[in-house]
């Protein structure tokens, strides 16, 4: 109990941690598409939690929003438009595909695990909590929103034109046939 | 500080959306597997964030404008071709070789 007390933050972002890994390999091991999807569901709200966890909550709201709600959304409407939601083969690779996949995947895992013990250099580093409380000072979406339209206006308006030729290409894509 | 413990759900996630890709062959499925890489960097990026600043979730934000376009445009071109090929399984999607 006393641990818990501790390390009660970091015992949390565990249990939503391996509930989003756990998800996340249920999600790429189902047979069904829709089970796919509503498994990748499970991991986008865990990472919102982590993302509450580590002093992002806006993100986290946008998280649910946009991933949970509207891409998986997109997702399992386009899956049961297509009608997949009834495979009777699988799509998994064979032992062959998956032994290479599973190893490479490996190879990846154990690069990138060095790298966990990456930390950024101390010149650059802010004071512990700052972020918090630079969000509790200037309000949660404040705090976002200012340098978003002071530093990073251009790639702001830059991303208006991505999404607007992306809903162009789309539209034109789903209506033509190839 | 939690940079470490997020670093590691960020690397396993990653591994797994790409062993998701190499793994399957239906193409909406791996379309997921590409989500959950995005996803992967952006816990990355909001971990890093606590100690360099906001600007990492301002990129996090940018990263999920990429991804809803990625996935529209994706899932367009999805649509596109089953109803040309009547199928998403990648092994029979193979324009490319005439």
């Amino acid at each position: 109990m006393t641990w818990l007390v501790a390390h009660g933050t970091e015992a949390i972002f565990w249990w939503f941690g391996s509930l989003a890994m756990v998800s996340a390999a249920l999600c790429i091991t189902r047979r069904n598409p829709v089970f796919s999807g509503l498994w990748l569901i499970v991991t986008l709200f865990s990472i919102a939690a982590l993302f509450v966890i580590l002093d992002a909550q806006f993100i986290a709201v946008l998280q649910v929003l946009v991933y949970a709600g509207a891409i998986m959304v997109l997702f399992l409407f386009v899956i049961m438009l297509l009608n997949l939601g009834r495979q009777v083969t699988t799509d998994l690779k064979g032992p062959t595909g998956a032994g290479i996949a599973v190893g490479l995947a490996g190879l990846l895992l154990f690069q990138l695990l060095i790298l966990r013990h990456a930390a950024p250099s101390e010149v650059i580093t802010l004071p512990a909590g700052s972020v918090a409380r630079l969000a509790q000072e200037q309000g949660l979406v404040a705090s976002i929103a200012r340098p978003l339209f002071d530093t990073y206006l251009l790639p702001f308006e830059v991303t208006s034109i991505l999404l607007l030729a992306a809903l162009v290409g789309a539209v034109v894509l789903a209506m033509r046939k190839l | 500080m939690l940079l470490a413990p997020a670093l590691s759900v960020s690397a396993m996630l990653f591994t797994l959306g790409v062993a998701g890709v190499l793994l399957r062959r239906n193409a909406i499925v791996i379309f997921m597997c590409v989500e959950l890489m995005l996803n992967a960097v952006n816990l990355t990026f909001v971990a890093l964030a606590q100690q360099l600043g906001v600007a990492g979730q301002l990129f996090v934000l940018f990263v999920m404008a990429v991804a809803a376009a990625e996935a529209a445009v994706g899932l367009a071109i999805i649509l596109a071709i089953y109803r040309h090929r009547h199928t998403v399984n990648l092994q029979n999607i193979n324009l490319l070789k005439g």
